[in-house]
């Protein structure tokens, strides 16, 4: 491959993102919810209530956990629903009888939800930092935000295998009955521990009990489950999520489902 | 005449479930003719074009563009498509969207001639979902040519559009083949086939049923069909003016005819008892029924 091949490639999985990046960032009722909720969500309970109600460790504590919430509204919204719809609308159809190179267009999604996931765990580190008096060692916040973001590939994953196989119309309802219960059974709204031993059982089964975990680890407030037991379960479930995406995504084009809305002619 | 395959289809026959979309297609575009997919909905246009646009994979037969497979990378950066979709995302501008598309191809065409030849002037800056309905088939029509294609695909490109938009966007359309590419648009609007392509193929219920110069597909299409109780024999009627077929059902006689008039008054001279007399006006739909019933119980008198 030429140099100036390579340029031009690149230059695809630039603008790709980059698209990908406006595109979201203009759509008020996907960009809102993704960046604030999270944050708000994190100065009511972790700060406001956290203060006071549960523990002084309750804003450390939270920090992490809202962080993790923070980065699945992304990877999930922006994968899930996003992809099913641009699925629906037939934009993937006509790019993919393009020469787009279908991991721009994937990279690109993945990247939209890493930055979206950054600025939501920025949000909630300052909100923390300097609002709730969360003290960390350097290495624990710069550990933290890494572990946190490298969520987006499970979750995007996850949101991947919705999308793959969800209608447009549904998808936005879908991902939020998977993202809401989610979030709270896997102890990112409240501590896991006050919940009933079978529901914290339960959880282990969630991968994002098991991201939490991980970014719990880094600010010693986890379950005392190994490391390796929730990277592996992580890496798993991901790799689990894109085989039934790949089946979803496999049977749409079969024919046996409709791509389009007007049906076949 | 140019004669060179750009595309082709041989032998197709396509399924979705139970339905069958295609069957025994065969088809095959000339280098810089513009050719047209005529069919009613339902007929396997769509189909026909995924195939060939390498979107939905070969069952039975074999389809080629340029001579090699349809979804093949180096024919994906000589051929464009517009299809039947929705539309690109609202929230970016006609630049954007062509920038990015523009952005696909190994030699795209300038922007600036993009606008120009999809009469978007003035429109780079405007969100695609604040556009009309005509000014989103301008875009969608423009970034199928994007990549400066040698062939581009146009999957019913007026549909929906009111009379005005359809004929501004046929003015481009037209300009397109005078640039020497090779166009294949669908079409259900036979005035549309007629005013844009150099040949039509005609499918019905997955069949290629009739196919030829716009011209020859007409002078099926012009017929009307005569209904009558007649003493008159079959044989007899092969000869009278404008007859393409005739047919018995029942105790009525059909006769397939361009000059109904001129059929009805020989056909009164002959038998003054004849009675039960209609004349069906053969719309687009008709036209199709007549050239699709079965050929054993007709056979072509002409």
């Amino acid at each position: 491959m030429t140099t100036a091949t390579l340029a031009r490639r690149g230059r695809i999985y630039v603008l790709e993102a980059r698209y990908q990046f406006l595109m979201v960032l203009r759509e008020p009722a996907f960009a809102i919810p993704t960046l604030l909720f999270p944050l708000m969500f994190y100065l009511f309970f972790g700060v406001v209530m956290g203060g006071r109600g549960f523990s002084a460790a309750a804003p450390t504590y939270m920090l992490a956990t809202y962080s993790v919430f923070g980065v699945m509204g992304p990877s999930l919204f922006g994968f899930g629903a996003g992809l099913a719809m641009e699925r629906d609308s037939g934009v993937l159809l006509l790019k993919r009888t393009t020469p787009m190179p279908a991991a721009a267009y994937l990279l690109a999604k993945v990247g939209m939800a890493f930055a979206f996931g950054a600025a939501v765990v920025l949000g909630i580190f300052l909100t923390g930092a300097h609002g709730a008096g969360v003290v960390l060692y350097r290495w624990q916040w710069f550990a933290l935000s890494g572990v946190v973001l490298a969520g987006v590939i499970p979750f995007c994953a996850l949101g991947l295998a919705v999308g793959a196989w969800s209608k447009s119309r549904a998808a936005v309802a879908i991902t939020n009955l998977v993202f809401l219960p989610m979030a709270m059974l896997s102890g990112l709204w409240i501590p896991i521990t006050m919940f009933p031993a079978a529901l914290q059982d339960f959880a282990n089964v969630l991968p994002a009990y098991h991201h939490a975990q991980l970014a719990l680890k880094v600010i010693a407030m986890d379950g005392g489950q190994a490391t390796a037991l929730h990277v592996a379960v992580l890496a798993v479930q991901s790799i689990a999520f894109l085989i039934v995406a790949a089946v979803g995504f496999r049977r749409a084009e079969s024919g046996a489902v409709s791509i389009r809305p007007g049906g076949m002619s | 005449m140019p004669e060179e395959a750009v595309a082709r289809l041989w032998g197709v026959t396509h399924r979705y479930g139970p339905v069958v979309a295609l069957e025994e297609v065969d088809l095959e575009v000339r280098r810089g003719e513009v050719l047209a997919v005529l069919g009613p909905n339902g007929a396997g246009k769509t189909t026909a074009i995924n195939l060939l646009l390498g979107s939905a994979a070969v069952q039975t037969g074999e389809a080629t563009v340029f001579g090699q497979r349809p979804g093949a990378p180096g024919v994906r950066a000589r051929r464009g498509a517009m299809l039947q979709i929705s539309g690109v995302p609202n929230t970016l501008t006609v630049g954007e969207h062509i920038d990015l598309f523009r952005a696909y191809y190994p030699a795209p065409a300038p922007a600036s001639r993009l606008l120009a030849m999809a009469g978007l002037e003035g429109l780079e800056r405007r969100r695609f979902g604040k556009l009309s309905g005509g000014q989103k088939q301008r875009v969608m029509f423009a970034l199928a040519l994007c990549g400066d294609p040698q062939l581009v695909f146009l999957d019913e490109p007026t549909a929906g559009l009111d009379v005005e938009a359809r004929r501004g966007l046929w003015e481009e359309i037209r300009a397109l083949s005078e640039s020497g590419r090779t166009t294949v648009l669908t079409t259900h609007y036979l005035e549309e086939a007629d005013a844009l392509a150099d040949r039509i193929v005609l499918l019905h219920r997955g069949r290629v049923i009739a196919e030829g110069s716009p011209a020859t597909i007409k002078s099926h299409t012009a017929a009307r069909l005569v209904r009558c109780v007649t003493g008159v024999h079959r044989d007899r009627v092969a000869s009278l003016p404008g007859v393409v077929r005739s047919e018995a059902r029942g105790r009525y006689l059909e006769i397939l005819t361009s000059r109904p008039e001129d059929l009805v008054r020989a056909l009164l001279d002959l038998d003054p008892d004849l009675h039960d007399l209609t004349v069906v006006g053969a719309g687009l739909e008709e036209a199709f029924l007549a050239l699709t019933r079965a050929p054993d119980a007709s056979e072509p008198v002409s």
